[in-house]
């Protein structure tokens, strides 16, 4: 008979054991604000759909303090979904190459978060420009 | 127990996820920060939110096509990464978590779709 | 002078008489260049005889010493005492079953490397006659950074997905994988494709990244395994195309 015994340990909280991980649960942790903004967004499209008193009502809504806090924390987390999203990018797309050399990490990461800057800006000036009547 | 060899169908919810995260991470932020506090802070005019200005935005077909990739792909994404989590804490659920949380982006993508055609062209 | 010493906390597992794993102390002289390995190899010869673990080559290439030091996934050999501060703890690498002390079993992890087939399975045939694979250095460099595997577990230590679903194939073997895939000499990629696609493959990783992290040669299994989830969902909408001629490197 084999006296071997492999001891399995256990993975209850793992997430906790290491710096890494919980900072990689706060970044998956994001995705119940998205999923909030999804429902707000919805929201508005339905008073939207059903007319000019039910979208007012919406906008009531938006200008609740509690709503202004809610999406000041639904705010925050998206920034920090999108700048996480970014710093994980390298390891997650094909690496890029000019000529034979892959570019670092670091270099992909900027030039993520560069176009999310771009991206908000043209989206604000879009929206303004809808707001001032011509597009 | 699932065989595992068997072909996995991630790629479907695994494509929703990563474009919805692509653009949450794009304009995400700007978005939540353009219709909670676009006016208020002075950014943009107060007409900016106004039911006809909203109301021609959701009625051209740019702006029809935009507001429903938004939407479904932000719930998609999000959903994706819920369900992960779950099994991440521990709830290792099966099929009847997956419809659930997968149905509610389902369910809010039907919405979309709906709301966005009632508002018309 | 009395020689500085550090307090080196084990985790033992003796099989035939504990029912589970405990920490044990150890007081160890060190000095600058003392590395974890050095200590673990005093404390065996100098203060009991009766600690398990692997070592071989003392210079981070044979892969063998791979431990959870100080709560991480790392080489004893490249790690040093001097880096930590009060206690050093040593544990058996994480999401392997102890199979004693610090000896982990890794039947499992070599199944799922020898799994992904990490051969060359010749794109054509060739008769000795004919002459060598040739391949140019622009051809190698696209696979040479997967080729640095020293298969030494600190990615498997380093995924949680590992630890709650050990079906999953895992980082350092899609790496592996990926290595062979991408080699301009190699036609296996096809037969590599179902068990990338397959409920054991790239889909159990939801991109933590640490695996990455903690490689101790740079390999970046994390992006050998998510540039292939790119490759399954190409697979799986494409597969009832008719397919292209292969040609060039096998992305």
């Amino acid at each position: 008979m084999s006296a071997r015994r492999p001891y399995i340990r256990p993975m209850a909280r793992w997430y906790l054991r290491d710096p890494f991980f919980i900072e990689y649960m706060a970044h998956e942790g994001t995705a119940v604000f998205v999923w909030l903004f999804a429902l707000e967004l919805l929201a508005g499209l339905v008073c939207l759909a059903l007319g000019e008193a039910a979208w007012n009502g919406f906008l009531a809504w938006l200008d609740w303090l509690p709503a202004q806090i809610a999406n000041g924390l639904v705010l925050l987390m998206l920034l920090y979904h999108g700048i996480t999203w970014f710093l994980i990018l390298p390891r997650t797309i094909p690496p890029v190459r000019i000529g034979h050399a892959r570019l670092p990490g670091w270099v992909l990461s900027a030039a993520g978060m560069m176009a999310m800057i771009a991206a908000s800006a043209v989206l604000a000036t879009g929206a303004w420009l809808l707001a001032r009547g011509g597009l | 127990m699932n065989d595992p060899l068997k072909r996995s169908h991630e790629p479907i919810f695994w494509l929703l996820f990563g474009a919805g995260g692509m653009l949450a991470a794009m304009l995400g932020a700007m978005l939540v920060f353009l219709l909670a506090f676009g006016v208020p802070s002075g950014l943009l005019p107060a007409e900016a939110l106004s039911y006809t200005t909203m109301r021609d935005f959701a009625g051209n077909v740019f702006g029809k096509g935009f507001l429903f990739a938004v939407v479904a792909l932000f719930f998609w994404h999000a959903v994706h990464r819920i369900f992960h989590s779950l099994h991440d804490i521990g709830i290792h659920a099966g099929l009847p978590a997956r419809v659930l949380v997968y149905g509610t982006a389902a369910i809010g993508t039907l919405i979309a779709a709906a709301a966005l055609l009632a508002i018309g062209f | 002078m009395k020689p500085q010493t550090k307090t080196v906390a084990v985790l033992r597992y003796r099989p035939e008489q504990d029912k589970e794993p405990f920490w044990q102390d150890y007081e160890v002289p060190f000095a600058e260049d003392t590395s974890v390995l050095a200590a673990l190899n005093y404390i065996k010869d100098e203060l009991d005889g009766t600690l398990s673990f692997r070592w071989s080559c003392r210079q981070a290439i044979c892969g063998s010493c791979g431990l959870m030091i100080g709560g991480k996934p790392r080489l004893a050999c490249k790690t040093f005492l001097r880096d930590f501060e009060g206690k050093v703890t040593v544990e058996a690498l994480a999401h392997f079953p102890i199979e004693r002390d610090l000896v982990v079993v890794m039947d499992d992890f070599i199944a799922k490397l020898e799994r992904v087939k990490p051969w060359l399975m010749p794109r054509e045939e060739r008769a000795p006659e004919d002459g060598e694979y040739r391949q140019t250095p622009q051809e190698m460099s696209l696979y040479e950074q997967f080729a640095g595997c020293i298969n030494c577990g600190l990615c498997y230590a380093a995924c949680p997905q590992v630890g709650l679903n050990p079906n999953f194939l895992g980082p350092g073997a899609i790496a592996l994988l990926h290595r062979y895939n991408l080699d301009s000499r190699d036609g296996g990629s096809e037969e590599r494709m179902k068990l990338i696609s397959a409920e054991l493959g790239v889909f159990n990783c939801t991109a933590v990244g640490y695996c990455s992290a903690v490689c101790p040669k740079i390999v970046d299994p994390a992006n050998a395994v998510n540039v292939n989830k790119m490759n399954s969902a190409r697979d799986y909408f494409f597969r009832f195309l008719p397919r292209p001629a292969p040609k060039g490197g096998c992305q």
